[in-house]
């Protein structure tokens, strides 16, 4: 039996899945300390589930901690960033194009020295130690206790990064260091950006992953810990500690991935109705579809990818305004239980039209003032807005049903358009702690190749049991690992046909 | 005109749009432009028509991967290297630089360079969109010689090409970009101000600037940011520009053949099927077995809700796109012209017919 948590900013939720599905579950309020709230939600859960603790196989948890620390600009430490690329890149130095306010927390301890990779595997230049081992004086000399290390070309050799590290901790014993070829992905500044978030959240890291530690440990859970990363799987709790922006996205891929499993299948449409917007998305083979564009974060363009999700300002608490004309984008977003007129207040909400048009049965129909045309009207109206966009969303003729979660699901009592039925999965209120608890693990490799007849076969495998054992190592099974995707994109403009690949393998967890 | 730092962006969304597929990401040339105007340097754009005849311009690119550049960024000293090559060897200075290929990334370089070195930057290209090769350029069609060409990478290895043959000058700078490392920087085609005036494709800095500011903004006015695109590109020298497919990707497929790209994109709609062909840049739209668009003519791959460009790296299944074709101004649709880059050029059988 697995636990899977969502510590959001409000609630914190715990659900007790087994083999057949949910066992129980139990919604409480965030903890400022974090792991009290967490400690509740779990006995809650397991008591809900009349199981025992010691029934627990493992605990995994998704958190939004990290991405609302950078967006808050709160709990970052002033990092000292070292690229390795001169002579090349001193066009575009470090921390280019990042807001003011975010660079006030970083500080602007940057150092460009000789280093980096060409794309066939060369030396742009040689490691200038003697200029690593400078600036680590200086990093010391300002009390930094953590770094950033970017090399061009590191996610093909990460060598040049690991000996800048090895120089950096010579000189500051105690210094944390982030080094961008463990985040993956080609393009320098992007990399560079979530590498140096990542060494600002090092000591929030630490002391997050040990309040999820500590939690386990009054809980009297002897079991391994996860936590959800940006794809969907999981990671060990040790290596979240050393990478938390490898968390940044995991809150909505875990809600749309929790949404299908309860619905009991891999591919649909999902709406995620909220108090102010709908996020809506696709799911194929279980997993959410990618956006093409790289996530921004508090500002700051990272090498992340996010679910592709379009929001749609259509909410529980959306105003509903001239006759039911109009519905939303306003909202009275979480003052809904004070301002809805079913709850006693004088606002006309989405919430109020389901029900005083006897679809919903929350607060007091009694109280709502709203005609039959103005009911009608704003169901057309927000019928109008979910068909036309989960139509936009839905990026391929096959059949798919639509989910409807979140705690506006109540709003939608009508066929969607382009849908085959709509669902409204039970326990749809915490799919993000169910996204958690069902997550696999992963393992990735990205590299220039450059293919031909006689080697594309030997490349291929080599690269496809490179990420199965990194998935392996990460903690699946052996059996159970298997690739997903095989990306292949050829380098344009230059002869030779060199292709950039990315392979990605999953596996189960051993329980 | 002097390019303001809130310019940029709508200058590189609009060379993407130019960049028909190709042409590289304007986003890291986009960023060194900024960088610079953030520093105070100004960059002044000029009116082609107003350049004094006896004035020296020489124009200032990059060459080879983008895929590498979003690695390895310049270090800013490259455009200006290869310049001075072509000064020292004319023993001359350059009055000012302009782009030798307004589509994609070649958009910003020479406002970088022009930035840096203080002088101004004429306000057109050679080549009106992108093409994937050096002598594809209106300049040479015109007659304009693109050697002496001046060469640099950011370890400051510079070399200078001399041949007489333009295909020949984009051989070698091929095979001197590979050694400097996938990115190479270079500076070609000095001319004087009244060749200029004779062979460019002029007013296409201010265009992609135009178009990109009808794509970002003309939500914002209410106004459909294709029926905008459309309305704008007529009243310029491209005369006509249409959307002549709507539908959701189906297919991509990409292979490479000596440093092209080559491959299709299948794109469906409930009454059929568009393909498109692309060689780096797309090159022909097909529907039934109808040419819809052909190259010189530019096609366009747009986000069928944003009108922005999607580079044909970026192209996914499933994405939701508008095709837009624009044609090109008259002097890229001289006979001449259409031997350099025309269907031909790139061994299509096709014979062009302009759009209208």
């Amino acid at each position: 039996m697995k636990i899977g948590v969502d510590v959001g900013g409000t609630n914190t939720d715990a659900v007790v899945l087994g083999p057949n599905g949910v066992l129980g579950w139990r919604k409480t309020p965030t903890t400022a300390d974090v792991y009290s709230g967490i400690v509740s939600a779990i006995t809650q859960a397991i008591a809900d589930a009349g199981a025992d603790h010691t029934d627990v196989d493992c605990v995994m948890i998704g958190t939004t901690q990290f991405t609302n620390a950078v967006i808050q600009r709160k709990s970052l430490l002033p990092v000292g960033i070292i690229r390795l690329a001169l002579p090349a890149t001193s066009a575009i130095p470090p921390l280019t194009d990042w807001p003011d306010d975010l660079i006030n927390e970083i500080g602007r301890n940057s150092y460009l020295v000789g280093g980096g990779y060409e794309f066939d595997g060369r030396e742009i230049a040689p490691l200038d130690e003697k200029a690593v081992a400078e600036a680590a004086v200086e990093f010391r000399r300002n009390g930094i206790g953590t770094a950033a290390i970017t090399s061009v070309f590191s996610p093909m050799n990460g060598d040049m990064e690991r000996r800048a590290a090895e120089i950096l901790q010579n000189e500051v014993p105690d210094i944390a260091v982030s080094l961008s070829c463990e985040l993956g992905q080609f393009g320098l500044l992007p990399r560079e950006n979530s590498t140096i978030i990542n060494a600002a959240l090092s000591k929030l890291s630490g002391h997050v992953v040990q309040a999820f530690r500590h939690a386990l440990h009054e809980l009297g859970l002897d079991v391994p810990l996860f936590i959800s990363q940006n794809d969907g799987t999981l990671m060990r709790a040790d290596e979240v500690q050393r990478y938390p922006v490898l968390t940044f996205a995991s809150g909505p891929t875990n809600s749309m991935r929790g949404a299908v499993y309860l619905a009991g299948i891999q591919d649909a449409m999902v709406v995620d109705i909220g108090g102010t917007t709908s996020d809506i998305g696709m799911l194929r083979n279980g997993f959410p579809r990618q956006s093409t564009n790289f996530v921004d974060v508090g500002g700051v363009k990272t090498n992340f990818r996010m679910p592709d999700v379009l929001a749609v300002g259509l909410g529980g608490g959306s105003l509903v305004r001239e006759g039911g004309q109009f519905v939303g984008p306003e909202s009275v977003g979480y003052e809904l239980t004070s301002r809805a007129q079913c709850f006693g207040g004088d606002t006309l909400t989405a919430t109020d039209i389901a029900v005083a048009g006897g679809w919903a049965d929350i607060g007091d129909r009694s109280l709502v003032r709203a005609d039959k045309a103005t009911i009608n009207a704003a169901r057309a109206c927000m019928r109008h807005l979910l068909d036309v966009n989960v139509e936009r969303m839905k990026t391929e003729a096959a059949d798919l049903p639509l989910l409807v979660v979140g705690g506006g699901a109540i709003l939608v009592d009508w066929q969607v358009q382009s849908v085959s039925n709509v669902l409204r999965p039970e326990f749809s209120s915490v799919a993000n702690a169910v996204g958690a608890a069902i997550a696999q693990v992963s393992g990735e490799v990205e590299r220039v190749v450059i293919l031909n007849d006689a080697n594309r076969d030997s490349i291929l495998d080599d690269a496809r049991q490179e990420a199965k054992n990194k998935a392996i190592g990460a903690g699946a099974t052996a059996t159970s690992v298997e690739i997903i995707e095989v990306e292949r994109i050829p380098i344009s403009y230059l002869p030779g046909n060199p292709t950039r690949l990315r392979v990605k393998a999953v596996g189960d967890l051993p329980i | 005109m002097e390019l303001k730092i809130e310019d940029v962006d709508d200058l590189c969304t609009g060379a993407a749009f130019l960049g028909a597929g190709g042409g590289g990401d304007p986003y890291i040339g986009g960023l060194m432009v900024k960088q610079e105007l953030a520093a105070g340097r100004k960059i002044e754009i000029i009116d082609p028509d107003g350049l004094d005849d006896a004035k020296l311009i020489i124009p200032t690119a990059m060459m080879g991967a983008p895929t590498v550049l979003l690695e390895k960024i310049p270090s800013g000293e490259e455009p200006i290297r290869a310049l001075r090559v072509v000064e020292k060897e004319l023993g001359r200075r350059a009055d000012a630089t302009m782009p030798t290929e307004v589509g994609g990334i070649n958009s910003t370089i020479p406002l970088f360079v022009g930035a840096r070195l203080g002088i101004p930057v004429v306000d057109g290209d050679g080549q009106g969109r992108a093409f994937p090769e050096l002598q594809m350029e209106t300049f040479a069609i015109e007659g304009v010689a693109g050697c002496p060409l001046g060469i640099s990478d950011e370890k400051g290895d510079t070399s200078l090409v001399m041949t007489s043959d333009n295909h020949r000058m984009e051989w070698i700078a091929r095979g001197i970009t590979i050694r400097f490392g996938g990115t190479a920087y270079f500076a070609n085609y000095p001319m004087s101000g009244a060749d200029v005036k004779r062979s460019a494709v002029k007013h296409t800095l201010t265009l992609a600037q135009r178009i990109g500011e009808i794509i970002h903004n003309s939500r914002s006015r209410k106004q459909d940011p294709f029926d905008e695109l459309c309305s704008f590109l007529a009243t310029t020298s491209y005369a006509v520009a249409r959307v002549i497919f709507d539908g959701k990707i189906a297919d991509v497929d990409r292979r490479t053949s000596e440093g092209f790209t080559l491959g299709s994109v299948s794109i469906d709609n409930p009454n059929g099927r568009c393909v498109i062909e692309f060689q780096n840049e797309n090159l022909i739209a097909r529907a039934d077995g109808e040419v819809l668009a052909i190259v010189p003519d530019i096609i366009s791959i747009l986000d069928a809700e944003t009108a922005m460009p999607i580079t044909n790296e970026t192209l996914r299944y499933g994405q939701r796109v508008k095709v837009m074709a624009v044609g090109v101004p008259p002097i890229m649709r001289s006979e001449a012209a259409l031997r350099q880059f025309g269907p031909q050029a790139f061994g299509m059988l096709e014979a062009y017919h302009p759009l209208e």
